[in-house]
C-alpha cells in the first residue's frame, strides 16, 4: 500500500516541479523566478524524502536539512541583490 | 498497530502531494507576483512538512528508527520559508513590480515613495 502511495505522490511532486518549471521560463519579472526556484528547491525536498522511503533507506535525510538551508541562503541572497544591488556590504564607503 | 501506522503514513504522504500539486497550479495561474508568492510559500510549505512528518513516522513505525534529522528538517522549513517568501515580496515591491491591475488598494506607496524622497534627500 506503502509504495503505491508513494509512487502517486513522486509523480504529484514531479507534475508540481514541472509546472513551476514553466513558471521559471515564462515569469515576467524576476522575483516571479526567484519565487519558483524557490518553491522548487523546496519540492526537491520533499522528492528526496519520498526516495528514500520508497527505497527503505535513511542514507539520504542529511540531504533534507542541506537543501532546505541552501534554498533558504539563496532565496536570501537574491533579494537582497534584487533590493539593494549588492548581497555583502561593506561598512563604509571611502 | 501496524496497519494504523500504514494508513497514518498514507494519509500524511497524500495530504502533502497534495497540497504540494495545489501549490504549483496556484504559482501558474495567480495574476501578480505577490498572489504567486503566496501560493508558493504557504501551500507549498505546509505540503513539505507533511510529507516529511509521513516520513518520519514510515522510518519511525516501519523501521523502528527515530531520526531526529528529519524533525530538524520540518523545524528548519517552517520558519525559513516564510521569511524567504516575505523578503522576495519585499524585494519586488521595492524593485518596482507592479501589482495586478485589478488590486484596490495599496497602503504601502505613500510611506515606500516618503523613504524614498528622504533617502535622496540623504545622498545628495
Amino acid at each position: 500500500m506503502i509504495h503505491t502511495v508513494v509512487m502517486i505522490s513522486i509523480i504529484c511532486i514531479a507534475v508540481a516541479i514541472l509546472a513551476l518549471t514553466y513558471r521559471v521560463i515564462k515569469g515576467p519579472s524576476t522575483p516571479d523566478r526567484v519565487i519558483a526556484l524557490d518553491a522548487i528547491g523546496i519540492n526537491l525536498v520533499a522528492l528526496i524524502a519520498l526516495i528514500s522511503i520508497g527505497l527503505d533507506t535513511n542514507a539520504f535525510l542529511e540531504v533534507i536539512l542541506l537543501l532546505g538551508i541552501l534554498a533558504f541562503i539563496g532565496t536570501v541572497a537574491f533579494s537582497k541583490y534584487l533590493e539593494k544591488g549588492v548581497i555583502i556590504e561593506h561598512d563604509r564607503d571611502r | 498497530m501496524i496497519e494504523i501506522a500504514n494508513i497514518l503514513i498514507v494519509v500524511f504522504l497524500l495530504i502533502g502531494a497534495f497540497l504540494s500539486l495545489v501549490a504549483a497550479f496556484g504559482v501558474i495561474r495567480l495574476p501578480d507576483v505577490y498572489t504567486r508568492n503566496h501560493a508558493a510559500s504557504k501551500s507549498a510549505t505546509l505540503g513539505v512538512m507533511c510529507i516529511l512528518i509521513g516520513a518520519l513516522l514510515y522510518f519511525y513505525f516501519i523501521d523502528g528508527y527515530f531520526n531526529p534529522r528529519i524533525i530538524l528538517g520540518i523545524v528548519f522549513i517552517f520558519l525559513t520559508s516564510p521569511v524567504a517568501g516575505h523578503l522576495i515580496g519585499r524585494a519586488a515591491y521595492n524593485s518596482g513590480v507592479k501589482l495586478w491591475d485589478q488590486s484596490v488598494r495599496d497602503d504601502y506607496k505613500e510611506v515606500s515613495e516618503k523613504k524614498k524622497k528622504l533617502a535622496e534627500k540623504g545622498n545628495r
